[in-house]
C-alpha cells in the first residue's frame, strides 16, 4: 500500500464564474462555495465567504479551525473520512493537495480559546498561516442550539468547504509528487536507529476534542495509525485548547514530525510507526493511556520516540507520564512542548515535571506579551478579544492597538513543531 | 497556592484531579478528585448520588486536616 | 562610541578602604576616581571607559536601612551621570551581595543604565536578585577577583554598547531563570528529530527546557478539633458570579475574585458560572457545586462538624496562570485569612 501525494501550488485566489484552477490561480464560484459549505445544515443561519491574502492589513478573529483543501483522486475512501466522506479506510492511492491556501472557519465565539491571526505586521511572523491564501468563512448558527451543536456545525462546514475546493484539484497535474510507502510493507531489518512517533491528541470534551475517522478520542485505546491516513484527513481537530498550541486540521494534514521522519526514513533513521494516544480528564485514564502507549512502543522494538503534545496544563501530566514510562523501558524520548512561563518569563513553564523528561524541544513561551498595531480590516469580531484566552478586558487601546499574549495567535506555539519559535533561559 | 498558604501557616487541603501536578508543585494534603470538568461531581449519577460523592470527598479533606503528616500525602 | 563611557563603581566599607567590620555602619559616601579593586577594573576597561567615581556604603548600614540607603546611593550615582554601574564583586559575603544586588536593580531600573555585579552562587543575594540583575559567577573569596573583574567588565561593556549576548554560560553570569523567546533556524519538528538522533547515539545534546526542581514546605500540624475551626474555600476552577463582574480572565489570570457568600446556602447555575477556559464548562455551569462544594460544606457547618465557613470564597483560574501570579494571589489571600482567624482552607482545582 502506498500513497502518492500530488502537490498543486496555488498562488492566487479570486472569485470567479466557476470553481476551478487555472495557471496556479484558484477561481471560486462564491455562491456555490457557500451553498456546498452550508450543506443543508439547518443549524446554520448565515454564511459569508471572504478572502485574506498574505501582506494585507487584515485581522481574522475568532478562528475555530484551519483546513487545507485536498481531494482523493485514487484509492479507497474520501477526504476527512467519517465526517464528510464515508468510513472507508484511507491512506493509499493518490491524493492531491492545494498548497499555499486554506479554509478558515470564523464566527460567533463558541468558547474561550479560539484564535486570532494577523496577515501583516509583527503578529504575522508568529504564524505560518499568515503566509497562506485564506478563504475565510464567517458562519453563524441558530440561537438556542447547544454549544456542542454549534461547534459541530462549524467543524463540518469547514471540512465540506475544504473538500469542495479540493475537488478543483482532481484533474490538475501536480507540480510535484511525493511517494510514501506504507510503513507496514517495509523490511524492519534496518541497521538505522528505529524511531516511532507518539502523537498525543486532546480528548477532553467541548472544544477540547479530536476526531479519528469521525470518532472522538475519549474512548481511544492507544493504537497505530499510518502517516498516510493522517495525510488524507483521518485526524481532524475539534478543539481550541488555546489558539497558540491547538493542532488545527491543517497542522494534522501537514504534520511536520511525520514529514521530517518520512523525509529522513532510510537516510539516518528508520521510521517505524505512529502511535496515537489521547489525553483524558481523569487521572486513571491518563495512567491507563500512558501505560498502554509505553507497552505498545516497547513492542515496536524501537530505539527512540518523538512525543508531540497538544494544549497545556493537565496534558503536561500526560506528557510526563508518556516520557517517564517509555524511558523506563530503555527507549529514548524527545518531547516537544510549549511553555507558560508568565509574561516576564520568570515562572515555571510546565504544570508538571519528571526527571526522566531530559530531552525537550521548546516551541516558545506562550505568555509573552505582544503589542499589535490596528489592522485596516477585521474579518470576524475584534471586540471578542477580551474574552479569549491570552487577551485581557483592557487589551484594546484607543487607537486600535492591542496588547495580548502570544497565546491568542493561532499556531504560534504549535507543539508538533510546525514553527521555528523557541525559548531559552537568560 | 497551596504551598504559599501553608508557608503562611494556614493548613491547606488540595482537592484536584491531576494529583501528579499537585505533588510536583508541592501541596501537602491532596485529595484525588473525580475528573477535570467536574472534580466534585459526576454527571452520570443522580443529584443525590453526586451530593453524597461530594460529601465523601469533602469529609476526606476534613480527615486530612486532622492527620499528622510526614511529607506530601495523597488521601 | 566617540566618547569614553563613564562608570561608577559600588563597594562596601572593606573594599572601599574605610575599615573592617567596625565600619560596617558607614553611611553612603562617594570618592572620585577608583578605590581599591577599582584600579584593576580600570585597567581591564582600558580606553573604552573610565571609572569616574566610587560609591561606598557599609554593609550593615545598607541592610538595616534598605529604603533610605538605596535612595542615598542612587543620588550619589546619579551625580556622576554614568553610562554603566559595576558593583562589588561580593563573592560569598551575604550582606555585601544583598547590597550589590539591590544597588544594581535600583540603578538599572531607575537610571536605565546597565549594571553588573559578581557573586558566588550560594550568596543569598543571588536568589534575591538574579531575576532582575546580571550577576557574574565568581569564586567564593577574593582569590577570584581577577577572573570576576574580567568577566564583569566583558559583560558590562557588551551591555553598554547594546551588543547581543550569548547564553549565560558563555557570558559567565548566573542564569536568571527567565525564559526568553527567539526564532530558531529550524522548526521545532526538525530540532526534535536532530535531538533524538543525538540522544539515541549517546552523543551530547542540550535540552531546550531543563526540568525544574521544586522546593517543599513543611506540612502544617493537624487540627485537633474541627468543630472549632473557620474554614475558607478557594477554587482555581473559575467559579464566579454570573457575568464575571471582576472579569477574571479565562486563562493566565492576572487577578482573583473574592465573593461574599455569607447569605448563600448554595450556588445556583442562575447566579454562578465558570470562567475557566481550559475545560469543558458544561458540567460546572449546570451545577457549580461540582467545582466549589458549598452545599456540602454548609451542611457540615449546620451539623457542627466545623464551626463556620469564612464569609468569602476566592476564585481564580488555574488555566495557564503563572506560578508567580498564583504565589502572589496566595500571599494576599493568606493575609486576609490570618487576620480573620481562618485555620484551614480547601482548594478545589479542576
Amino acid at each position: 500500500m502506498a500513497l502518492e501525494l500530488g502537490r498543486i501550488p496555488i498562488e492566487g485566489i479570486r472569485w470567479g464564474r466557476a470553481t476551478r484552477i487555472e495557471e496556479k490561480v484558484l477561481l471560486i464560484h462564491r455562491e456555490e462555495l457557500i451553498e456546498r459549505t452550508w450543506g443543508g445544515d439547518s443549524r446554520i443561519t448565515s454564511l459569508d465567504a471572504d478572502l485574506a491574502m498574505p501582506g494585507e492589513s487584515v485581522r481574522i478573529i475568532p478562528i475555530k479551525d484551519v483546513i487545507q483543501p485536498r481531494v482523493k483522486v485514487e484509492g479507497g475512501g474520501g477526504i476527512f473520512p467519517g465526517l464528510v466522506s464515508g468510513k472507508e479506510k484511507v491512506g493509499n492511492g493518490r491524493t492531491h493537495v492545494l498548497e499555499g491556501c486554506s479554509v478558515m472557519t470564523v464566527g460567533r465565539i463558541v468558547g474561550f480559546q479560539e484564535g486570532m491571526l494577523d496577515m501583516a505586521g509583527p503578529g504575522a511572523r508568529y504564524s505560518s498561516f499568515s503566509k497562506l491564501l485564506n478563504v475565510v468563512l464567517v458562519i453563524d448558527v441558530k440561537k438556542g442550539i447547544t454549544q456542542q451543536e454549534h461547534e459541530e456545525a462549524l467543524r463540518l462546514a469547514g471540512l465540506r468547504a475544504a473538500a469542495y475546493l479540493g475537488e478543483a484539484g482532481r484533474s490538475i497535474t501536480p507540480a510535484e509528487i511525493d511517494h510514501f510507502e506504507s510503513l507496514e510493507s517495509r523490511s524492519t531489518k534496518s541497521s538505522l536507529p528505529k524511531v516511532a512517533y507518539v502523537y498525543m491528541l486532546l480528548s477532553q470534551g467541548l472544544l477540547h476534542d479530536t476526531y479519528i475517522y469521525g470518532q472522538d478520542l475519549k474512548a481511544l485505546q492507544p493504537m497505530l495509525i499510518l502517516p498516510t491516513e493522517v495525510m488524507d484527513g483521518a485526524v481532524v481537530s475539534g478543539n481550541c485548547v488555546s489558539a497558540c498550541d491547538k493542532n488545527t486540521t491543517y497542522h494534522h494534514l501537514n504534520n511536520p514530525i511525520i514529514e521530517e521522519l518520512s523525509k529522513r526514513d532510510g537516510v539516518d533513521l528508520h521510521f517505524a510507526a505512529v502511535v496515537v494516544t489521547n489525553a483524558n480528564v481523569t487521572l486513571l485514564d491518563k495512567e491507563q493511556s500512558s501505560s498502554y502507549t509505553a507497552k505498545l512502543v516497547e513492542q515496536l522494538d524501537v530505539d527512540g520516540v518523538i512525543i508531540s503534545k497538544e494544549g497545556f496544563g493537565n496534558p503536561d501530566a500526560d506528557a510526563m507520564m508518556n516520557c517517564a514510562k517509555i524511558e523506563e523501558r530503555g527507549i529514548s524520548t524527545v518531547l516537544i512542548t510549549d511553555e507558560f512561563a508568565g509574561a516576564d518569563g520568570g515562572s515555571q513553564s510546565l504544570a508538571d515535571a519528571h526527571p526522566r523528561a531530559n530531552a525537550l524541544v521548546s516551541v516558545g513561551n506562550a505568555n509573552t506579551p505582544i503589542t499589535l498595531p490596528p489592522m485596516e480590516r477585521v474579518i470576524g469580531d475584534v471586540q471578542i478579544l477580551g474574552r479569549l484566552a491570552g487577551g485581557h478586558p483592557d487589551s484594546h487601546s484607543e487607537d486600535g492597538e492591542i496588547t495580548v499574549e502570544l497565546q491568542v495567535i493561532l499556531g504560534a506555539t504549535n507543539e508538533l513543531g510546525f514553527e521555528a519559535l523557541s525559548s531559552k533561559e537568560i | 497556592m497551596a504551598k504559599e498558604l501553608e508557608k503562611a501557616g494556614i493548613l491547606t487541603v488540595h482537592i484536584c484531579t491531576i494529583v501528579p501536578i499537585s505533588k510536583t508543585v508541592g501541596a501537602n494534603r491532596i485529595i484525588p478528585a473525580v475528573a477535570i470538568p467536574h472534580p466534585l461531581g459526576d454527571p452520570t449519577k443522580t443529584k443525590a448520588q453526586e451530593k453524597a460523592l461530594r460529601r465523601t470527598l469533602v469529609e476526606k479533606a476534613l480527615e486530612a486536616m486532622q492527620t499528622k503528616l510526614e511529607g506530601q500525602t495523597v488521601f | 562610541m566617540d566618547r569614553k563611557l563613564k562608570v561608577v563603581h559600588y563597594l562596601n566599607q572593606f573594599f572601599g578602604q574605610i575599615g573592617g567590620e567596625e565600619k560596617a555602619d558607614t553611611a553612603p559616601l562617594k570618592k572620585d576616581g577608583t578605590v581599591g579593586p577599582g584600579l584593576l577594573f580600570q585597567q581591564l576597561l582600558g580606553q573604552e571607559a573610565e571609572i569616574v567615581g566610587t560609591v561606598i556604603c557599609g554593609d550593615n548600614h545598607f541592610n538595616e536601612n534598605l529604603e533610605t540607603a538605596k535612595e542615598a546611593v542612587l543620588e550619589l550615582v546619579k551625580g556622576y551621570r554614568p553610562d554603566l554601574l559595576l558593583a562589588g564583586p561580593a563573592f560569598n559575603a551575604g550582606r555585601y551581595g544583598t547590597a550589590c544586588g539591590a544597588v544594581c536593580e535600583e540603578v538599572a531600573g531607575r537610571l536605565a543604565i546597565p549594571a553588573v555585579t559578581g557573586m558566588f552562587p550560594e550568596n543569598p543575594g543571588v536568589d534575591l536578585y538574579k531575576k532582575s540583575v546580571y550577576i557574574i559567577e565568581t569564586k567564593p573569596s577574593s582569590m577570584g577577583m581577577k577572573d570576576a573583574a574580567q568577566q564583569m567588565v566583558g559583560l558590562a561593556l557588551k551591555l553598554a554598547k547594546g551588543e547581543s549576548l550569548g547564553s549565560p554560560a558563555e557570558e559567565g553570569y548566573i542564569a536568571r531563570g527567565v525564559r526568553k523567546n527567539y526564532f530558531a533556524k529550524e522548526r521545532g519538528a526538525t530540532r526534535a528529530v536532530d535531538m533524538l538522533l543525538s540522544k539515541m547515539k549517546g552523543e551530547p545534546f542540550v535540552t531546550e527546557y531543563p526540568m525544574p526542581v521544586f522546593d517543599r514546605v513543611e506540612p502544617s500540624p493537624p487540627i485537633e478539633d474541627l468543630s472549632q475551626i473557620t474554614l475558607a474555600l478557594i477554587t482555581s476552577g473559575g467559579i464566579v458570579p454570573k457575568g464575571n463582574p471582576d472579569h477574571v480572565e479565562s486563562s493566565s489570570a492576572s487577578k482573583y475574585g473574592k465573593y461574599d457568600i455569607q447569605t448563600a446556602e448554595a450556588l445556583s447555575p442562575e447566579t454562578y458560572e465558570t470562567t475557566h477556559g481550559g475545560y469543558d464548562p458544561t458540567y460546572a455551569n449546570q451545577d457549580p457545586h461540582r467545582v466549589l462544594p458549598l452545599d456540602v460544606i454548609r451542611d457540615l457547618e449546620r451539623e457542627g462538624v466545623i464551626r463556620d465557613i469564612y464569609p468569602y470564597y476566592y476564585a481564580t483560574v488555574g488555566n495557564g496562570t503563572s506560578v508567580a501570579n498564583a504565589k502572589k494571589f496566595a500571599q494576599e489571600i493568606a493575609k486576609d485569612l490570618l487576620r480573620d482567624g481562618v485555620q484551614a482552607v480547601i482548594i478545589s482545582s479542576t
